[in-house]
C-alpha cells in the first residue's frame, strides 16, 4: 500500500468511528431504528450524472436527493405501495404553471427547503443541477432529452425562489421527465467549492460525496460491500423516514440473499429471482411484494438484418412456435403477466404492454414456414445475456426446442454482460436474441420510440418502418387526451402485432422479499431501492 | 555462507523475477485487450449515444494504437498509477489495498487450519504406511481436494447457517452491527485482538470460519501428501537408521529428527500451495460475499474492466514472487546446502 | 495439483524396471484403496463410452410438466428446472468431462515435455527463454489466467481445454527439465552421442522415456484438477454452451437451488464430479507408488 492510499484508508477509518453504531449488536436484535437490505449488485458511484455509473447506484439519487417534482404514491390491491405515474406532486417546487403561450414552465420553490448543510435550496441550485444533467453527456443527457430538456439556456433563474424552463417544444414528457432520478437538485455551493478548472461539474467530489436535500445522507460507503444511509433530520420534502439508518449490503449470491431474508438477518432482499418469489410467498415469516414492471416486456428479438428473419412469414412462424406457457412457467415461475394469447389482431385499447395475438401453434407455424421463402428451414443462433442467464437460459432452450420443430436449427450463445450492450444494442448484430427493455416514462409511444425506430438504441431488431416512424413522431409529444392520440397508438400496436420484429413473452415483475415488520416498501419504475418511507415495527 | 552471499542471493533472485513480472504485465495487457467487451460502451452507461461513447474512448486512451497504449500503461505503472476501475468507480490501488488484507486473512487462516490437520495426518500416515490409518488419511485428504470449492462452500452454508443456524449470516467480513477494528494489519481478527475487543474478534472469526474451512479442505491433500512423502523418506534415511540402531527412543526419533528433516520439502511446497489457494479464493469469495480481491477480479473480468484486471494480476504476481523469495530465504536459513544451486 | 516434490523429480533414475508388473500387483494387493480406485476408473470409463446408450431419457429434452421433481423411481436423480432428467444428464456428461480433462492434460503433457526436455538437454538460451516463459505462467494466479483466456477467446469446449492445458504446462516442463538435466551427462546419453546420434534423436529416445514415469504420476493427479478447473469456469459463467450437459455447469446451476431445497440438482453431478476426481487422485497415488517405490518404503 502506498502512502497516499494509506492516509485515505486511515481517514476512512476515523470517519467511520464518527458513525454512532452500537459497538456490539447481535443482528437478530437489530433495533427498530435500523433496516438492513440485501442487494445483489454493486453500487459504483454516488453520482447518477457520472459516466459509468451503474443502475444500482441510481438509488442514491432517489434517497439522498430531491427533484422539482415527484410522482405520487398509490396503494395496490395487495396493500403494497407503488409510485403513481398519473399523479405529479410537488417535491422541491411547491407549484408550477405554464406561461400564456405554453412555451415555458415557471416553478415556485418551497421556502422551507434546505440542503443537509442547512443552506436554503435556491433557483441557482436548480439551474446548476439541470445544467449539469444536460452537459455531462451520456445517459443523463439522453434521459433529459427525452423530456425535451436539451440545453442549459432553457433553464432560467427568475429570482431566488422562482425558476423557469423555456421549452423547445410542447411535450407531455417534460414534466414526468423532471420526476425521474436524473434531474436531482444538487447543493451548488458545496459542489462548486469542490470543483476544479479541469472538473467544473465537481464529478470527482460528487462521485464520493452527496450534496443534496434528500431523505438520507450517506453515513458510510464501503465500495463493493455496503452503503449506510443516515436519516436527514432536516428533510422537508416528505414525512421523515421511520428508520434512523438503512444498511444496504451487497450480497452477490442470490441463494445467500434468500437465506438471509428467510432467517430474518436482513429485513429486505431487494429484487429476488422469480423462483424465490414464488416459493417465499408460501412462507409465513416472509412477505413478497411482486410489482409488474410498467412499460417493460421480456421479448424475443428477431434481427431483420438477417435474411430469413426479413421475411414476415418467418417471423410470424417463429411467433407461433414459441412455447409461451412453458417458458412463463419454468423460466418466469409464473410471475408477471402473460403477453401471448391476445384475442384480436387489432388492439381494443391503448393499454401497453398488452398480449399479442399469438399462441403456441406448431401447425400454423409450419404452414407459415412452408409459405415463406425458407420452407426448408435455416440455421442461426439464439443469443442470451450471461448476466440475465437465470431467465434467459431456460427461455432460450425452450425456444430452441420450439424452433427445431419448424426446421430452424439454433445454437445458444451466451454473451458476457459487458459485451451484451455492444453486441445487441450498439452493433445490433445478434440474429435471434432475448431482450428486456422497459421505458421509464409510461407511454406506449415512448416504448415504440426506443424499441421500434431505426437506429434507436433498444431496436436491437433493426426494424425499419416509415409508418411507425411517422406515427411515433406524431404521438410522442402529444397529450394523451388529444382525440388523435388513441387511434394512432392503436395503429402502432397493430403494426407491432403483424410485423413482430419483437415477440413479447411476458411482462416481468419486480419481486422483493421482506420481513413482515418492514413497512413502506415502494415500487418505482426505475426498479431501485426507495427507502424514504421505510419503518420497522 | 556469509551475510554478503545471502544478500547477493536475494538480489539475484529479485533480478531473476523481473522478466517474469514483465511477462505478466505484457500477457495481461494483451489478454485484456483481447476480451470481447467494449469498456467505453460499458462506461458510457445505458442509453448513451455513439458520440459519448467515442468521447469516453478518447478519454480512456482506447482510440490509440495498442503499442502506444502499452507504453502509456508502462509509464503509469512506473509512477505507481494503476488506473481507475470502471466497475467500482474507485482507483484500483485503493481497491487492492482494501481487499488484499481480506483475501490474505482468509488464505492464511485456511492454510494454518489446513497445516494443523494435514501435518499430523501426514506424519501418522507415514508412521503406519499401508495400514488402515494411512488409507483413512489418504481418503480424507483426497476427498477434500476432489470437491469443487463453491460446492463445498454452499453445502457448508446450507447446513451450518441455513439449517442449524450456528454460523453467522454470510454477508462479508463482519456483521453490520460491528465496527471494523482500527487498521493495523488489515486482518480483522488480529486487529480486534490488538484493540482488546474480544467481542469483535469473535464476530470476525465467526464470519471467517466457514470460508476458511472450505478452503482448508481443499488444501489438506497437497500438504498431507507432501508431509507423508517427506516423512517416509526421512524415516529411511541413513542418519535415522543409525540413530535407531544406536537405540534412540522412537518418539524422540520421529518428533525431533525425522520430522525436522521432513519439514524442508513441506516448506517449499507451501509457497506453491499458497498461490494455488489464492486462486481457489476467487470462487469461495463469491459464495460468501467476501470482499476480497478474488471476487473483485471475477467481476472485473466479466465486464472487461482493464485497469482492475491488470492491477489484480500484477499484484498477485508480485505477491507470488515475494512469497517464493521468502520461501527460498527460509529454506537457505534452514538448509545451507541449498545456497550452492541458487 | 501443484505437487512438485523434489523426491519425485529425481525418482526412477533408471529406466522402468522389469519387475514393474510384479510391483503393480504388489501395490494393488497391499493397498485396497488403489484397488477401489482402479474399479472406479473402469466404471467411469464405461460410463464415458456407453453413457449415451444407457441414458433412460434424452438429456436435452425438456418437459415443463415435470420440472424440479425430486428423485423418484421414474427419475432416479430427479429433474431440473426444465424437466430434464438429471440422471441422464449426469451419465451423458461423463464423456465430455473425461474428454476435456484428458485432452487438456495430454496437451500440457506433450507441450510441457517438449519444452522441458529441450531446455534441460540443450541448456543455454533455450533453457533461459523457456524458463522465463514458465516463470511468467507460474507468476499468474492460475485460475484467473484460465478465466482470462476463456473470456478472451470465447467459451467453447476447445478454449476451455486450451486454457486448462496452458496453466498446467509448467508442472510438466519442470519435471522433464529436471530429468533431462540429470541425464544429459549420464553414461548412456554420452554413448549415444559418441555413436553419432543427433541431439533431437537423443532427446526423443534416451531422455524423454526416462522422464515418463514421474510425468505419468503428475498427469494422473492433473486429470482430476482439470475437471475441477472446468467446473470452476462454469461456476462463473465461462463454461460450455447450454444445453450441453457438463458436471461443472450442472453443479454451478444447481448450487442456486440448494437453499430452496432442490438439493438433487447439485448433489448428483457434484457426487459424480467428486468420485471421478477422487478416483483420478487415488490412481495418481497408486501410480506413484509403482514408479517410485521408495515412497512406500
Amino acid at each position: 500500500m502506498d502512502r497516499r492510499s494509506f492516509l485515505k484508508t486511515a481517514a476512512a477509518t476515523t470517519g467511520m468511528a464518527a458513525v454512532p453504531f452500537a459497538k456490539v449488536l447481535p443482528a437478530a436484535a437489530a433495533p427498530t431504528g435500523v433496516a438492513v437490505v440485501a442487494i445483489s449488485q454493486t453500487i459504483n458511484s454516488l453520482d447518477i450524472h457520472r459516466k459509468g455509473t451503474n443502475r444500482p447506484s441510481y438509488q442514491i439519487a432517489v434517497n439522498c436527493y430531491d427533484r422539482l417534482v415527484s410522482f405520487g404514491t398509490k396503494t395496490m390491491t395487495d396493500g403494497s405501495l407503488s409510485y403513481d405515474y398519473s399523479k405529479i406532486e410537488p417535491d422541491l417546487a411547491e407549484s408550477w404553471e405554464y406561461s400564456a403561450d405554453g412555451m415555458a414552465i415557471i416553478f415556485k420553490l418551497r421556502k422551507d427547503a434546505v440542503f443537509t448543510d442547512g443552506s436554503p435550496v435556491t433557483a441557482a441550485d436548480v439551474k446548476w443541477s439541470l445544467d449539469r444533467a444536460v452537459s455531462l453527456g451520456g445517459f443523463p443527457a439522453v434521459q433529459m432529452k427525452a423530456g425535451s430538456l436539451e440545453k442549459p439556456e432553457q433553464f432560467v433563474v427568475v429570482d431566488d425562489k422562482t425558476f423557469r424552463i423555456d421549452l423547445i417544444r410542447k411535450s407531455k414528457l417534460t414534466i414526468p421527465d423532471l420526476a425521474v432520478p436524473v434531474p436531482m437538485i444538487i447543493n451548488s455551493k458545496v459542489a462548486k467549492a469542490n470543483a476544479t478548472p479541469d472538473d467544473p461539474w465537481a464529478t470527482d467530489f460528487l462521485h464520493r460525496n452527496t450534496a443534496g436535500s434528500g431523505a438520507y445522507t450517506i453515513a458510510r460507503w464501503d465500495p463493493g460491500q455496503q452503503i449506510v444511509y443516515q436519516r436527514n433530520e432536516k428533510w422537508t420534502s416528505g414525512a421523515l423516514p421511520g428508520v434512523k439508518r438503512v444498511v444496504v449490503r451487497e450480497v452477490p449470491s442470490q441463494a445467500t440473499s434468500r437465506a438471509l431474508v428467510e432467517r430474518g438477518d436482513v429485513q429486505l432482499a431487494f429484487a429476488v429471482p422469480d423462483k424465490d418469489a414464488r416459493e417465499l410467498t408460501a412462507k409465513d415469516d416472509v412477505d413478497v411484494v411482486g410489482s409488474l414492471i410498467e412499460n417493460c416486456i421480456y421479448c424475443l428479438g428477431l434481427n431483420l438484418n438477417f435474411e430469413p428473419l426479413k421475411d414476415v412469414k418467418v417471423r410470424q412462424a417463429i411467433a407461433y412456435s414459441v412455447p409461451y406457457a412453458d417458458i412463463h412457467k419454468v423460466a418466469g415461475y409464473g410471475q408477471g403477466a402473460p403477453m401471448w394469447g391476445g384475442k384480436s389482431t387489432t388492439p381494443e385499447d391503448v393499454s401497453w404492454p398488452q398480449p399479442f395475438p399469438y399462441d403456441t401453434n406448431i401447425e400454423k407455424a409450419k404452414e407459415l414456414m412452408a409459405a415463406s421463402s425458407f420452407a426448408s428451414g435455416f440455421e442461426t443462433t439464439i443469443s442470451i445475456n450471461l448476466s440475465l442467464a437465470s431467465w434467459m437460459e431456460p427461455t432460450a432452450l425452450l425456444i430452441q426446442e420450439g424452433l427445431a420443430k419448424i426446421g430452424v436449427k439454433t445454437t445458444v450463445d451466451k454473451i458476457p454482460g459487458a459485451n451484451w450492450r455492444t453486441a445487441a444494442l450498439v452493433e445490433k448484430r445478434l440474429p435471434i436474441h432475448l431482450e428486456n427493455f422497459g421505458g421509464w416514462l409510461n407511454y406506449p409511444d415512448y416504448y415504440f420510440f426506443w424499441a421500434y425506430l431505426k437506429g434507436h438504441l433498444f431496436n436491437s431488431s433493426n426494424y425499419d418502418n416509415p409508418e411507425v416512424a411517422k406515427l411515433v413522431g406524431e404521438t410522442l409529444h402529444m397529450e394523451t387526451d388529444n382525440p388523435e392520440y388513441a387511434p394512432k397508438v392503436k395503429r402502432l400496436i397493430e403494426i407491432a402485432f403483424t410485423d413482430v420484429p419483437r415477440i413479447p413473452l411476458w411482462q416481468p415483475s419486480l419481486n422483493s422479499a421482506m420481513s413482515p415488520k418492514l413497512e413502506g416498501y415502494e415500487y418505482w419504475f426505475h426498479r431501485q431501492l426507495d427507502a424514504r418511507k421505510f419503518s420497522v415495527s | 555462507m556469509g551475510g554478503l552471499a545471502r544478500f547477493q542471493l536475494v538480489g539475484s533472485r529479485i533480478l531473476q523475477s523481473l522478466p517474469a513480472l514483465f511477462g505478466v504485465v505484457l500477457v495481461t495487457f494483451v489478454l485484456t485487450r483481447a476480451l470481447p467487451g467494449d469498456p467505453a460502451a460499458y462506461f458510457a452507461g445505458p442509453a448513451a449515444d455513439e458520440k459519448s461513447i467515442q468521447q469516453i474512448r478518447e478519454a480512456l486512451g482506447l482510440d490509440r494504437p495498442l503499442p502506444e497504449q502499452f507504453l502509456l500503461y508502462l509509464r503509469d505503472l512506473a509512477s505507481g498509477e494503476l488506473g481507475v476501475s470502471i466497475s467500482t468507480g474507485q482507483p484500483v490501488i485503493e481497491e487492492l489495498a482494501r481487499r488484499l488484507p481480506a483475501s490474505l486473512e482468509l488464505t492464511i487462516g485456511a492454510l494454518l487450519l489446513s497445516l494443523a490437520f494435514a501435518v499430523p495426518m501426514g506424519v501418522l500416515a507415514a508412521m503406519h504406511p499401508g495400514r488402515p490409518i494411512d488409507h483413512a488419511c489418504r481418503i480424507i485428504a483426497t476427498a477434500g481436494v476432489s470437491l469443487p470449492t463453491f460446492f463445498t462452500g454452499l453445502a457448508l452454508l446450507f447446513v451450518f447457517y441455513y439449517i442449524l443456524g450456528w454460523s453467522p449470516p454470510p454477508i462479508g467480513r463482519l456483521d453490520y452491527a460491528y465496527l471494523p477494528p482500527d487498521n493495523i494489519t488489515g486482518f480483522y481478527v488480529l486487529d480486534a485482538l490488538f484493540a482488546g475487543d474480544i467481542e469483535t474478534a469473535r464476530a470476525a472469526l465467526g464470519q471467517l470460519l466457514l470460508p476458511m474451512i472450505t478452503l482448508a479442505l481443499f488444501t489438506l491433500a497437497p500438504i498431507a501428501r507432501m508431509t507423508r512423502g517427506a516423512m517416509l523418506q526421512a524415516l529411511v534415511s541413513d542418519f535415522i537408521r543409525t540413530a535407531r540402531a544406536s537405540g534412540l527412543n522412537r518418539r524422540r526419533l520421529v518428533g525431533q529428527y525425522a520430522f525436522r528433516n521432513a519439514m524442508l520439502p513441506v516448506v517449499t511446497t507451501l509457497g506453491m500451495v499458497f498461490s494455488f489457494t489464492l486462486g481457489a479464493n476467487v470462487l469461495v469469495e463469491k459464495v460468501f460475499a467476501w470482499p476480497g480481491i478474488g471476487s473483485f477480479a471475477v467481476e472485473a473480468l466479466v465486464v472487461s474492466d482493464y485497469a482492475a484486471v491488470q492491477g489484480f494480476v500484477l499484484s498477485m504476481a508480485i505477491l507470488f514472487v515475494v512469497l517464493n523469495l521468502l520461501v527460498d530465504i527460509i529454506y537457505t536459513l534452514i538448509d545451507p546446502r541449498v545456497a550452492s544451486d541458487g | 495439483m501443484a505437487d512438485a516434490s523434489p523426491s519425485m523429480t529425481t525418482s526412477a533414475l533408471t529406466a522402468p524396471q522389469p519387475n514393474f508388473w510384479r510391483r503393480t500387483q504388489h501395490v494393488l494387493a497391499s493397498n485396497p484403496v488403489s484397488f477401489v480406485a482402479l474399479g472406479g476408473f473402469v466404471l467411469i470409463l464405461l460410463a464415458g463410452i456407453f453413457g449415451p446408450l444407457l441414458a433412460p431419457y434424452d438429456p436435452l429434452a425438456t418437459n415443463a410438466a415435470v420440472a424440479l421433481q425430486p428423485p423418484s423411481f421414474a427419475y432416479w436423480f430427479g429433474t431440473d428446472q426444465l424437466g430434464r432428467d438429471v440422471f441422464s444428464r449426469v451419465l451423458v456428461a461423463t464423456r465430455l468431462d473425461l474428454m476435456v480433462s484428458v485432452a487438456a492434460v495430454a496437451l500440457s503433457f506433450v507441450v510441457g515435455a517438449a519444452i522441458g526436455t529441450l531446455s534441460g538437454y540443450y541448456g543455454g538460451w533455450t533453457d533461459r527463454l523457456s524458463g522465463r516463459l514458465i516463470d511468467t505462467i507460474m507468476a499468474f494466479p492460475l485460475f484467473v489466467l484460465a478465466m482470462g483466456i476463456v473470456a478472451a477467446l470465447g467459451n467453447t469446449v476447445e478454449n476451455i481445454i486450451y486454457a486448462t492445458a496452458i496453466i498446467n504446462i509448467p508442472f510438466y516442463a519442470r519435471v522433464t527439465r529436471a530429468e533431462a538435466l540429470i541425464r544429459r551427462n549420464a553414461g548412456f546419453v554420452q554413448a549415444a552421442k559418441l555413436s553419432g546420434n543427433g541431439g533431437l534423436r537423443i532427446v526423443a529416445i534416451q531422455i524423454f522415456p526416462n522422464a515418463l514415469p514421474p510425468m505419468a504420476v503428475q498427469a494422473s493427479l492433473n486429470l482430476g484438477w482439470a475437471i475441477l478447473n472446468a467446473a470452476g469456469l462454469s461456476f462463473i459463467g465461462l463454461g460450455v454452451r447450454p444445453p450441453t450437459p457438463e458436471w461443472g455447469i450442472m453443479v454451478a446451476e444447481g448450487a442456486n437451488f440448494i437453499i430452496s431445497g432442490e438439493w438433487w440438482l447439485a448433489l448428483f453431478p457434484g457426487a459424480a464430479l467428486m468420485i471421478t476426481v477422487f478416483t483420478f487422485n487415488l490412481m495418481g497415488d497408486a501410480l506413484r507408488d509403482i514408479v517410485d517405490p521408495r515412497k512406500r518404503t
